[in-house]
């Protein structure tokens, strides 16, 4: 039953690097770039989320469709300005320009929220599942997050494959040059997906704040380098992989540190890491794409 | 060209005509993450300190003080660039560093420059090692992990304790270091003992599981207040309700904004600042800081202020004035600190070692109803 319990604890702080590494892959997939500002959205949207519902007593479901809507605005304003410039140069130009990017939001945060940390109200309330007569207990907020990622997930297949903006993502993705010869609209295109980033972004920080429930200026930062493992792992530009990497990351991570040490447990994690990026450079669920020369 | 002469000698007449009007006055400098993870500490340091030399200014005595920070985000190199701004700046005495890992960084340099150093938080061993003129406002880690431990054993609060500690965190390695050498001789039996890092610190069902399988009575917690909101709720959210004791980085919990007060129902600290008392200095300083600050100071901010009020009493006995060079301040300085008493928010009577270690009475205390009660 302690087994299970650890599990149970893996699945919950796993869901939270899932619905993170969302975010993180899609980007990814689409615009083949690594938004290390994600975390930091992340950040701005519990913020958001926080004061909607703490200081306004608004519903907290209403104060993650504010946190979502200011993070989409975000989003869109952060690629604009710091990502759409860069959009011919090498790649690791951007990468630089997205940790600038981190840097600068998590400041920005500290003046404007101050670095004391904050306590989150949960979005829905702090109560458990009790199974076999409560020997087991799956709090609410690890249900509703799972939930919440395999809905997320759902959706973005489906937009991703079956809409036309979802086209013409999938085609941006594999050849930008092309597709503009096509007549789609790269950068509309690479903004649309920087939105839908950072939309997710306000909802993976909601929950993440009720699950644990400080919030600081750089709450989202280590998660967010976590998240980017588990998106790694599960392999990078796959929406399920980021999923599953998520999960996987957090299952083993928690019994990392119940059954080797608890002084180990990150050693052992990105040991896993790299010994899975050995035997399949993809990631757990990456294709692997040939490059021609 | 006329132009930019002009400009020139605008911009040294006003650097001329500032420096005359602090020439009276005492240039003291610190160092502390302004910005960054650990900004609360660095920025309630600077807070505190900043309303003492307000304080002393306004009573037009003898001594006057010029403060200035610089920002070291918790980083050694970075503290060592800081603090060599402030020498150009022409920093007389020093506040050291605000936490640990920097401080014993900028103490090696004000060591090597002769320029006396007061610390007001940062509590490491090694800042004050080998430096006979480095001295520190708040207790050295060493001293809370054993004091911390004698207080658990004399006051039979438990037998058998679990700790869970920081292993990236000189700070929470030094506390959990003495107690856990000092625990056995008292009667005390360790039966847990687990840690977290940064990026794996959201997560304690792990640690809380082993100390309650294991059967801890107490659960000792040498670490910042931050994590230990997290494990609070979390154990409570288990159904595990051990004792809990907490050290001087605790304090601040119940000013957590949204912090669910209950979850800290009957935890004991020790800390040297109580923001509850109820004598005049404290209130004033409390009342003064909040209506700055919008926000109750937490020890960070006492120890600060502490500090420049030791200060100020150390140069009125020195006699010393403003325009003595670092090196001759530094030795009077040494000599008043190892022989003066000073008496101050974070403490009474309180002395120093000539190893710069402080002397004073931590007090014990405990949560009850969502405010620090005495424990004695």
């Amino acid at each position: 039953m302690v087994f299970l319990n650890f599990f149970i604890s893996g699945i919950s702080l796993g869901s939270i690097y899932a619905i993170i590494a969302l975010g993180y892959t899609m980007v990814y997939g689409i615009a083949k770039m690594l938004n290390f500002a994600h975390g930091d959205v992340i950040m701005v949207g519990a913020y958001v989320c926080f004061y909607a519902v703490a200081r306004y007593n608004l519903n907290p479901f209403l104060g993650v469709l504010i946190a979502m809507i200011v993070c989409t605005f975000l989003g869109m304003i952060v690629e604009r300005l710091a990502y759409k410039p860069l959009r011919q140069a090498p790649s690791l130009a951007v990468l630089i320009t997205a940790i600038g990017m981190s840097y600068f939001l998590q400041n920005t945060a500290l003046l404007l929220w101050s670095s004391n940390p904050k306590v989150f109200p949960s979005i829905i309330g702090r109560g458990a599942f009790k199974l076999f007569d409560g020997r087991l207990s799956v709090s609410h907020i690890t249900a509703l997050t799972i939930i919440a990622c395999i809905v997320i997930m759902i959706i973005l297949s489906l937009f991703i494959s079956k809409t036309k903006m979802g086209k013409a993502m999938r085609a941006c993705s594999e050849d930008k040059g092309a597709a503009q010869l096509m007549g789609i609209n790269v950068n509309a295109t690479i903004s649309l997906t920087f939105a839908i980033g950072s939309g997710l972004a306000a909802i993976a920080g909601a929950l993440l704040c009720s699950a644990y429930p400080t919030l600081m200026p750089t709450t989202g930062a280590l998660p967010g380098i976590k998240a980017f493992t588990a998106a790694v792992f599960g392999g990078i530009g796959s929406i399920p992989g980021a999923f599953l990497g998520g999960l996987m990351l957090g299952v083993i991570e928690i019994f990392a540190k119940a059954y080797i040490s608890s002084q180990l447990s990150d050693a052992v994690v990105f040991a896993v890491l790299i010994i899975v990026l050995l035997v399949k450079p993809a990631g757990l669920l990456g294709k692997l794409t040939q490059e021609k020369v | 060209m006329k132009k930019v002469s002009i400009c020139l000698v605008l911009v040294l007449a006003m650097a001329f005509s500032s420096s005359c009007a602090f020439g009276a006055a005492f240039k003291i400098g610190g160092t502390g993450p302004l910005t960054g993870g650990a900004a609360i500490y660095g920025n309630a340091a600077k807070n505190g300190a900043e309303i003492a030399v307000e304080e002393i200014n306004a009573m037009n005595g003898d001594i006057k003080f010029e403060i200035r920070y610089e920002d070291d985000t918790h980083d050694a190199e970075k503290a060592v660039n800081a603090y060599n701004a402030l020498k150009d700046w022409g920093m007389q005495i020093s506040l050291g560093s605000v936490t640990s890992k920097p401080c014993e960084a900028t103490a090696a340099e004000n060591f090597a420059d002769r320029i006396f150093a007061l610390t007001p938080s940062a509590s490491s061993a090694a800042v004050t090692e080998g430096k006979d003129n480095v001295f520190q406002m708040c207790f050295v880690d060493p001293n809370q992990g054993s004091a911390s431990a004698q207080y658990i054993a004399e006051k039979g609060l438990a037998k058998k304790v679990a700790i869970i500690w920081k292993n990236d965190d000189v700070y929470s390695k030094g506390i959990r270091d003495t107690f856990v050498e000092k625990a056995p001789s008292l009667g005390l039996e360790i039966v847990s003992e687990t840690t977290f890092a940064d990026g794996n610190d959201n997560d304690f069902s792990v640690q809380l599981t082993d100390a309650q399988t294991k059967g801890a009575e107490l659960v000792f917690l040498p670490m910042y207040y931050q994590p230990a909101s997290l494990i609070l709720a979390q154990a409570t959210a288990m159904g595990y309700a051990p004792k809990w004791f907490g050290v001087d980085g605790m304090d601040g919990i119940l000013t957590m904004e949204g912090f669910d007060k209950s979850l800290a129902e009957g935890v004991m600290l020790l800390t040297p600042f109580n923001a509850d008392a109820t004598d005049e200095r404290t209130k004033n300083f409390v009342a003064k800081y909040q209506a700055k600050h919008n926000e109750i100071p937490n020890q960070f901010a006492a120890d600060g202020y502490d500090c420049v009020y030791a200060y100020k009493e150390a140069l009125e006995l020195a006699k010393a004035t403003p325009d003595m060079d670092a090196e001759t301040l530094c030795g009077k300085m040494i000599e008043q600190f190892t022989t003066m008493t000073f008496n101050g928010v974070t403490g009474e009577n309180v002395k120093w070692s000539a190893n710069g270690e402080v002397t004073k009475d931590p007090k014990g205390m405990v949560i009850k109803n969502g405010a620090y009660v005495g424990l004695d």
